[in-house]
């Protein structure tokens, strides 16, 4: 719970991962946003995309 | 699972603590692991004869005019096809060589040594840019010029290195990025850098005056003298970090303009190949265009394994109009790097961003769930043997290589 | 007629710009039909019905973008293609601004913003579960746009954020407010005391709008995503939801909106009401029974802008025999408003057809009509004995909601894109049985930036068709937004008021007239 409450307190400081149209409100605002330019992940089979979240798995 | 972060930290580290130097010349007869008589050596992943790509083919039809072995190309084709020559990829042998990477028995080498490590790497010397052997070129004057190098440019190098004792190329590179190299399409600096050490010791070590001054200008008139420095450096800072178990990193980027292959830290010495992809923005020199270009070729994208080439882009302000034309393209490139890079170098740095260090270490895992592929800068030879270089420009590593380096990654550990 | 196309590979670009690039493209002269997609299976199989999936898109990957034009000639195609291009370039760089460098992930972006605390997701479902997954393995609060994430995913994700603390809106949520900080499609509002959490992202922009005209503001406006409140969910980020409201010390009311929950989550949220929750808490939820809200241990309400005038009204010290005066005084005023617009219909216009962009408001409008004319037909109807056949005609009393999957395959969100509706409004205005048209104009960022030039010019028209035709139409317009939106409500209204159409308080107030009109002309079931 702690978390939420401390986000109220804060400035926001938003990272948009997706439609760049997002910006504009944060941004509007006075907020700062970070653009991310996303791409899929090239794994578009599943075998390679199975083996890549066996081994991000490890990141935690 | 095995712990990926950690054996990527300790590959990353490995990478970081080399001490790259050079130490000496020999022939490749003498000095390089596994060379022998019939034996010889080319960029990139294996390959044969047969599948063999037009400059390449160029390179040994050259080398073995060189070597003696064959009067004319059609001689030297007929002996490379009859099984009495083997070839093998430099990176078996602890060299690199750029382009068509071709060496033959008695070309001379530099020895560098990885003093952190104990551990070697060779390559051959420059010969300059245009109608060269690497780029799959065989006339005459090609010939000619390697016996120069051969008889005298090697031993008046040789003497002065030794008489240096040893020269320390960490420092020169680290040096040169502040000067606008990012040591793969530019080595202006590096060079300049190498000369003004190795000219006194020159002077001191040749008594003829005539010789010396014939093999300065030569460096001189090569700005990619040092590129045959910069590249074994990459390699014997690299090599350490193999066979870490457990690592994605990439420990090997190479081209044979045929297939691109790489290598991976925690998988072994097994090669992960696809096509190589013709540079599909470059620059050529006047007269030719894409159709003439062959495709990527060379172990020089050991630069780009290493942080540097492609991965400093952001560092070399004088060569960015094959990024897009604006140093802030420059910058971009390097930055996309660190995205899909394990760590930043802790001695090779950008300036223009503040001093951080170059993109280093690539990890598989990020290449392939970014998308993002290596960014490698290259130079561009023809198609056809006996031509030699027609540009410049950038390339991106294909991604597939990348994916099956991923699925035989999760085979190998689950 | 020639089909032509290219494929560049690697080139990736978002849905919403793709979609209003091939809607430029399909605006030039003699071309038929063009597509600019990226090469997903999905995609491809639209392609295909579209009878424009060329041979060469057949081995095309998700990460491939697949131009392909349908023109009267091959000149005409190959340069409508190269107008994508110039277009898609355009996009590009607009979004890049000065070269800056952007970032690739969300770990890249971290590199720029080492402090960032909110992470919006709006790619592919697909993909989208795993990017919000990462965001919150960093510790970071998630709103969460994109719709398709698998419900395990969902569950997974919630039950992480609730662990860990974090916020996690979404998925399909279309709306929120932190910290005074308009989140996708939100309306610019006034800051204040009253808390929303909602289950529905229309919803909250009619409450939080409403709340904001009457003078009073938001604290924090928490969005949860639908399936939220559903029984697989639980009501995870519903509850977290409350409880944050509850700590928060800027709010003093909160409003629940959602459309009625699971009885077992609704039993959860009762409990968590009567046991941890002191402030005053006012509860609509859509088309259920208001006693079920009472006996929640929240004030109930009939309708989204009742819900943000109690809030209004309790944030402004007022006393509910007040705010009852206030709604007798709007009903009369619907009454008299409805009295004049019937007497000027011909013996065949009986019905009313609603063609709303938004889903709950569109809901809400059903549930306000069918109790006052009875039931009524549409593509996801109250009563699923009255689903429309065919979603694309209408019949008898109608409200279509353009913002269903069958509407926006292939094409911008109605709320975006106007053209659609601008169509269907000319449609239905020749069906003679038509008496009223009943639109929704929702504000606020992500929707459409020119409401009053777009849809004005539509009304206008197809109220001359009809005069033409010796019919009167009556128009009406709800207009869900706020005056400081970056569309301004006042200048939208008078736009739609120029065009002849009656703009209304409400989603409510404009379905309750219009409703109330076709009672008077016979037009009840």
């Amino acid at each position: 719970m702690r978390k939420i409450s401390d986000l109220f307190k804060k400035e926001l400081k938003v990272i948009n991962i997706g439609l760049s149209s997002f910006r504009e409100g944060p941004e509007e605002v006075g907020v700062k946003v970070v653009q991310v330019d996303w791409r899929p992940p090239a794994a578009s089979d599943e075998e390679t995309m199975d083996a890549l979240k066996k081994l991000l798995g490890s990141k935690k | 699972m095995i712990d990926i972060e950690k054996a990527n930290k300790e590959a990353l580290n490995k990478l970081l603590s080399a001490r790259p130097m050079l130490v000496g010349m020999g022939k490749a007869i003498d000095v390089v692991p596994g060379m022998k008589e019939n034996l010889i050596l080319h960029a990139g992943p294996p390959i044969t004869w047969e599948r063999m790509c037009g400059p390449q083919r160029g390179a040994v039809i050259g080398a073995l005019i060189y070597e003696g072995k064959a009067k004319d190309r059609e001689e030297a084709e007929k002996i490379a096809a009859s099984g009495e020559i083997e070839f093998s990829p430099c990176h078996h042998h602890q060299m690199v060589g750029p382009m068509a990477g071709i060496v033959s028995p008695s070309m001379p080498v530099y020895i560098l040594e990885n003093e952190a490590f104990g551990n070697k790497a060779y390559a051959t010397m420059n010969e300059g840019l245009g109608k060269v052997l690497r780029m799959g070129a065989y006339s005459p004057d090609v010939i000619e010029r390697l016996k120069w190098m051969e008889n005298v440019m090697y031993p008046v190098m040789d003497r002065a290195i030794r008489t240096l004792g040893k020269i320390d190329l960490k420092n020169i590179i680290a040096q040169a990025l502040h000067m606008g190299d990012e040591l793969h399409n530019r080595n202006k600096g590096a060079t300049s850098l190498l000369f003004r050490q190795i000219a006194p010791a020159m002077v001191k070590s040749t008594k003829d005056a005539s010789q010396v001054e014939k093999v300065l200008k030569f460096i001189d008139g090569n700005d990619h003298t040092f590129l045959n420095l910069s590249m074994p450096a990459a390699k014997v800072s690299l090599d350490p970090a193999r066979n870490v178990e457990g690592s994605t990193m990439v420990v090997v980027m190479a081209r044979n303009g045929t297939d691109f292959g790489i290598q991976v830290s925690g998988l072994g010495d097994q090669w992960f190949t696809a096509p190589a992809p013709v540079p599909p923005n470059a620059l050529y020199f006047p007269g030719f265009t894409k159709e003439d270009a062959n495709p990527d070729i060379g172990d020089s994208s050991i630069m780009e394994t290493s942080g540097l080439g492609g991965f400093a882009i952001g560092a070399a302000p004088a060569i960015v109009q094959f990024v897009g034309g604006t140093p802030q393209d420059g910058l971009n490139k390097t930055l996309s790097m660190y995205e899909i890079t394990i760590g930043e170098n802790n001695v090779y740095q950008v300036p223009y961003l503040n001093f951080r260090g170059t993109p280093t270490g690539i990890d598989i895992r990020k290449v392939v769930e970014k998308n993002i592929p290596p960014f490698i800068d290259t130079g561009i030879a023809h198609k056809e043997p006996g031509i030699g270089q027609v540009g410049a420009g950038l390339v991106d590593a294909p991604m597939e290589v990348f994916k099956k380096a991923v699925v035989a990654f999760a085979k190998k550990y689950s | 007629m020639v089909i032509k196309g290219i494929i560049k590979k690697g080139e990736y670009y978002d849905s919403v710009t793709l979609m209003l690039v091939a809607r430029d493209v399909t605006k030039l002269e003699g071309v038929e039909d063009a597509a600019v997609v990226m090469g997903t299976e999905q995609n491809k199989s639209i392609l295909e019905t579209s009878g424009i999936l060329l041979d060469m898109f057949k081995d095309a990957k998700d990460s491939d973008l697949l131009i392909a034009v349908k023109a009267k000639d091959e000149s005409t195609a190959n340069q409508a293609i190269q107008k994508v291009d110039e277009l898609l370039k355009a996009k590009r760089s607009k979004s890049q601004e000065a070269g800056e460098y952007m970032p690739k992930s969300l770990e890249g972006a971290l590199d720029f913003m080492p402090d960032a605390n909110m992470v919006i997701i709006s790619v592919a479902g697909k993909y989208a579960g795993d990017e919000a997954m990462k965001a919150l393995e960093k510790g970071l609060h998630v709103m969460l746009f994109s719709d398709n994430v698998p419900i395990e995913k969902e569950i997974e994700l919630k039950k992480y954020g609730r662990d860990q603390g974090l916020l996690v809106m979404g998925p399909d949520c279309g709306t929120a407010i932190i910290n005074g900080v308009p989140l996708c499609f939100a309306n610019v509002v006034n800051r204040g005391d009253i808390g929303i959490v909602a289950a529905s992202g229309t919803g909250l922009q009619e409450v939080s709008s409403v709340i904001t005209n009457e003078g009073s503001g938001i604290s924090q406006a928490i969005g949860t995503g639908g399936r939220d409140v559903k029984k697989d969910v639980g009501g995870i980020m519903f509850m977290e939801g409350i409880k944050a409201l509850e700590e928060d010390p800027e709010t003093k009311y909160i409003v629940l909106v959602s459309k009625p929950p699971h009885p077992e989550v609704l039993k959860k949220v009762a409990n968590l009401i009567k046991s941890e929750i002191k402030k005053p808490v006012v509860g609509i939820f859509l088309g259920g029974d208001p006693k079920v809200v009472e006996g929640a241990g929240a004030i109930p309400s009939n309708t989204l802008e009742e819900a943000g005038l109690i809030a209004a009204s309790l944030s402004k010290g007022k006393s509910m025999d007040e705010f009852k005066k206030l709604l007798e005084d709007r009903e009369k005023e619907i009454l008299q408003i409805a009295e004049k617009e019937s007497k000027n219909k011909t013996a065949t216009q009986k019905y009313v057809r609603g063609l709303y962009t938004g889903g709950t408001l569109c809901d809400e409008a059903m549930l306000i009509s069918r109790t006052i004319i009875g039931e009524v037909y549409g593509n996801a109807p109250i009563n699923p004995d009255f689903k429309l056949e065919n979603s694309w005609i209408s019949k008898e009393n109608s409200f279509v909601d353009l913002g269903e999957d069958e509407f926006t395959v292939g094409r911008p969100h109605p709320m975006i894109d106007f053209t659609l509706r601008n169509k269907k409004i000319l449609d239905e205005v020749k069906d003679p049985e038509v008496a009223v048209i009943l639109l929704d104009v929702v504000l606020g960022y992500g929707s459409n930036m020119q409401p009053g030039d777009e849809l004005s010019p539509a009304i206008k028209q197809a109220r001359e068709f009809a005069e033409k035709e010796g019919r009167n139409v009556t128009f009406i317009c709800s207009i869900t937004g706020t005056n400081k939106d970056p569309q301004d409500r006042k200048k939208v209204k008078e736009q739609l008021e120029d065009a002849g159409a009656i703009v209304m308080p409400s989603n409510a107030a404009a379905a309750k007239l219009a409703s109330y009109i076709v009672k008077n002309i016979g037009g009840v079931r």
